[in-house]
């Protein structure tokens, strides 16, 4: 913000000043007996930021075909094969056009044309992605990749954007040259009064704080009609569950009962393992009666419920995830949950899930 | 209009007409207790009669003395951490199902629509995970300072929880919000009340230790290091850029308390990063990590997320500050009002660049504005509660609030925002709230322009 930087360059000057007078110990290892010197292997093991000058970027390679295997086996159960996503996951790749390649501005993202925004029409820095996929991903296992692992899948999702041909090997060293092809590189400004700290021409970011717009506080007869923009459409009203049950049944209002009096006769009985499934992310994947990524769990009891081993082998399955069975995409493991949890699971979905 | 304020407490005098049909109906909804007491206590088998006689000489929650009148109450520590009453099970964290893809990367969202004053109850703070929450074991939690290169830091250091909460500590309150807060409703409305309008914000009273205390502890050099890269210990390990003038100005803080206990392990335990006035997404949850440097570093949620698209097809990068926004929360949408006359309008307000110094209120739909009464002591970059007397003559009305930060920044009208940033932005929506009220007493979400 503008307003207080200056007194903190004031601050900053003065601190400098103490320091370059070597005044021993400003607030410098002050305080007694409180915290030690991190150890080099200690800072390695954490600080694996990488920035967009590619500070921090591990050495190492990875080619698009090692990717493709790679994104198979770990990604593809969640972001698709192509990167395209389902209705739950984030798209990763798509929406972009050589044009954009050479422009490195998704023109998409003002035409209004782009059905979606996924990551490679927005991100202007490559660094990014692979800082992402490194610390983070896959979202189940995150910090399970290698470096070249890294590069691998990157060089394949490059390969999906057609930023990069189908025998590419990228490295630390040529993901500089890869960066001045990204679709979006040109796509992001900093002119704007919402960075809390230096302007840019202070060697900051942003504008110092200047707001983009101004409305003024008047008071009496403002303007002579009032122009309703948008109203709850019904299905929003409906859409939330029952309104009424969720505001107090006393004070000096009640929330509008939004299904009906029948909808709240039967006080949704509680349903522990419904509840477990949907907190552990299961009904993501899985519909009672449909798929979504994984089958449907109707189509679960009609496979197995005449194999009287069904249970152990399900449940075995689920806390290892694994592929094959239904088609090519994987269940990632589940092993943050405890074993009795999924064999309550496995008991619910046999029984119908219900 | 329900009648139901003609119903608790209120005398009606005829038996046949101790409750109307409107009224049992309205009962059911939302007093199955005051049914099923006033009955019980009556004696079962006689139960209309009696409840109508008494109904006659007057309230039989009055001639007929309560339970918790008539017997001995629970002794002390029954419950070791004391729990809200049974009667207060509706306002829960809820998700939207508009939002929600799975549990693990979504939303919670906190309910404004009953919560009073400006400290938002630990239990009911509003979540927001990118990989799920952990309880992370305090004594095995650790805290590094570094540099991105040695040149900018002294010694790179370690501190124990144990360390931490030895330093000299700060407390203050202050308000977070997720930028993505009424991201919702950029382009129109989409979801029926202020719980999933605006329940992406929360309030507590944070404890810890300013980052600049670290800082220097460590030899910091502010000349070069201009950045400061915080990181979490979950499996996200979130990391975001923060402007080394708010760490010099001492109000970012490592903060390990929240409202007098501990933070909770959804908000963060046993340490999170508090950055006052800034979005949610700044506040890293779970911290392991702070590193100086001398550039910005474009992580995801500030290069892939958490930008904000314009109608020239450009993303604003950076845009961290919380700008000034206000919100009624009573009477607001999904509520209907019990009946014609008095009512306490009540809302909060809130600024990421100070102060809040006014708020005023529309019953027209923002012709006509009354300037409210601010509950003080006014806070820095904290929830504001703002009440204001109202009596409601039946007609329509539309209510809004708009707040005034002490920059002299006017809360914008939807309309005003729109004309700049188009309606695909997901981020920052400030824009004016409005709340039709109908004759029925409904309130509904509109949107004015
Ligand atoms: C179990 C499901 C799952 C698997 C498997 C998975 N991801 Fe993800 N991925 C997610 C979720 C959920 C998010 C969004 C996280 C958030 O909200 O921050 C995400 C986000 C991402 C993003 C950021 C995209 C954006 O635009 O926000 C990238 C890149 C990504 N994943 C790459 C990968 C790669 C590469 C793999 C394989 C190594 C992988 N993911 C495996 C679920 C998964
Ligand atoms: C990221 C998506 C995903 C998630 C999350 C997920 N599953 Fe699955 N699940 C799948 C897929 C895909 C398959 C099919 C695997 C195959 O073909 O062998 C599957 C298969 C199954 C099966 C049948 C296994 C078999 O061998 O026939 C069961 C039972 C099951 N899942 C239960 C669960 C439960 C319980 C959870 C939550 C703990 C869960 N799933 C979470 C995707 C998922």
């Amino acid at each position: 913000m503008f307003r207080f930087s200056k007194s903190v360059i004031a601050r900053s000057v003065a601190a400098f000043a103490l320091i370059s007078a070597s005044t021993a110990g400003f607030a410098f290892d002050h305080f007694k007996g409180v915290g030690r010197q991190a150890t080099p292997s200690e800072v390695k093991a954490w600080d694996i930021d990488v920035r967009p000058d590619f500070k921090g970027l591990p050495k190492g390679s990875g080619n698009v075909e090692r990717g493709n295997e790679l994104f198979e086996e770990k990604c593809a159960s969640c972001h698709g094969s192509f990167g395209e996503s389902n209705e739950v996951f984030t798209p990763l790749a798509g929406g972009t056009t050589k044009d954009d390649i050479k422009t490195g501005r998704v023109k998409g993202l003002s035409s209004g044309e782009l059905p979606q925004r996924t990551t490679f029409t927005k991100v202007a820095t490559i660094s990014t992605v692979w800082d992402y996929i490194y610390r983070a991903m896959p979202w189940t296992a995150p910090k399970s990749l290698k470096p070249d692992d890294v590069y691998a899948i990157l060089a394949y999702l490059l390969n999906l954007q057609e930023i990069v041909p189908g025998d590419f090997t990228l490295s630390d060293k040529n993901i500089g040259e890869v960066q001045k092809l990204l679709p979006n590189r040109n796509g992001m400004t900093t002119d704007h009064g919402m960075w809390p700290g230096a302007p840019a021409k202070k060697g900051g970011i942003g504008n110092g704080g200047i707001p983009d717009v101004k409305n003024t506080a008047c008071m009496k007869n403002c303007k002579t009609e009032v122009q309703i923009g948008s109203t709850l459409p019904d299905y929003a009203r409906t859409a939330h569950g029952e309104l009424a049950d969720q505001n107090r049944n006393f004070g000096p209002v009640r929330g509008t009962r939004t299904l009906g009096a029948e909808a709240a006769k039967p006080a949704a009985a509680a349903n522990p393992a419904l509840e477990l499934a949907t907190k552990n992310g299961c009904m993501a994947c899985h519909g009672v009666n449909n798929k979504i990524v994984g089958p449907g769990y109707n189509e679960v009891v009609a496979r197995y419920k005449d194999q009287p081993d069904a249970e152990g082998k399900l449940t075995a399955k689920v806390k290892a995830g694994g592929q094959g069975v239904w088609g090519s995409i994987p269940m990632p493991p589940n092993g943050h949950l405890k074993d009795e949890e999924i064999k309550t699971l496995v008991q619910w979905i046999m029984a119908g899930a219900k | 209009m329900s009648d139901l304020a003609k119903q608790p407490g209120h005398l009606k005098k005829a038996p046949e007409n101790f409750l109307s049909d409107g009224q049992i109906e309205a009962v059911a909804a939302g007093r199955r207790d005051f049914l099923r007491k006033s009955f019980l206590a009556a004696g079962a088998a006689m139960a209309a009669p009696l409840a109508a006689r008494a109904a006659e000489q007057g309230d039989p929650n009055i001639l007929n003395l309560p339970e918790w009148s008539t017997t001995l109450g629970k002794p002390v520590a029954t419950n070791p951490y004391g729990m809200p009453s049974k009667f207060e099970s509706q306002l829960l964290r809820r998700e939207s199902p508009g939002l929600a893809r799975v549990g693990g990367a979504s939303v919670s969202f906190c309910p404004l629509q009953g919560l009073f004053g400006i400290i938002t109850p630990s239990g009911l703070h509003f979540e927001r995970h990118h990989q799920g929450w952990q309880d992370v074991d305090p004594t095995k939690h650790r805290l590094m300072v570094n540099g991105s290169d040695e040149s900018l830091l002294k010694k790179p250091k370690v501190y124990t929880m144990d360390e931490l909460m030895r330093l000299p500590p700060v407390s203050r309150i202050h308000f977070i919000e997720c930028g993505a807060n009424t991201g919702l409703e950029w382009g129109n409305v989409a979801v029926p009340t202020v719980q999933y309008t605006h329940g992406m914000l929360s309030c507590s009273e944070f404890t810890g230790v300013p980052l600049k205390t670290l800082l220097e502890d460590c030899g910091v050099d502010y000349k070069k290091a201009r950045y400061v890269l915080a990181e979490g210990a979950d499996g996200s390990s979130m990391t975001r850029t923060i402007p080394m003038e708010m760490v010099e100005s001492g109000e970012v803080i490592v903060a390990y308390g929240q409202n007098g206990e501990m933070l909770r392990p959804e908000n963060g335990y046993p340490l999170r990063l508090v950055v006052p006035g800034v979005q949610g997404v700044s506040w890293v949850k779970w911290l392991r990590r702070i590193e100086v440097g001398d550039k910005p570093y474009a992580t995801k949620d500030e290069a892939v997320h958490y930008i904000d698209l314009l109608p020239n097809g450009l993303h604003r990068q950076y845009s961290s500050i919380q700008e000034c926004k206000s919100v009624i929360t009573t009477p607001s949408g999904g509520q209907t009002l019990l009946n014609k006359g008095f009512f306490n309008v009540s809302g909060v307000a809130w600024s990421g660049r100070g102060k809040i110094k006014q708020v005023d209120v529309s019953f027209d739909g923002g012709i006509n504005w009354k300037t409210a009464r601010i509950e003080g002591p006014v806070q820095n970059k904290a929830l504001t509660r703002f009440n204001v007397d109202w009596v409601w003559d039946g007609k329509p009305a539309i209510l809004q609030s708009r707040a005034i930060d002490e920059t002299g920044y006017v809360q914008p009208t939807y309309g005003q925002l729109r004309k700049v940033r188009g309606t695909k932005s997901i981020y920052h929506n400030n824009a004016i709230q409005s709340w039709k009220v109908v004759e029925s007493g409904e309130v509904t979400n509109v949107q004015v322009l």
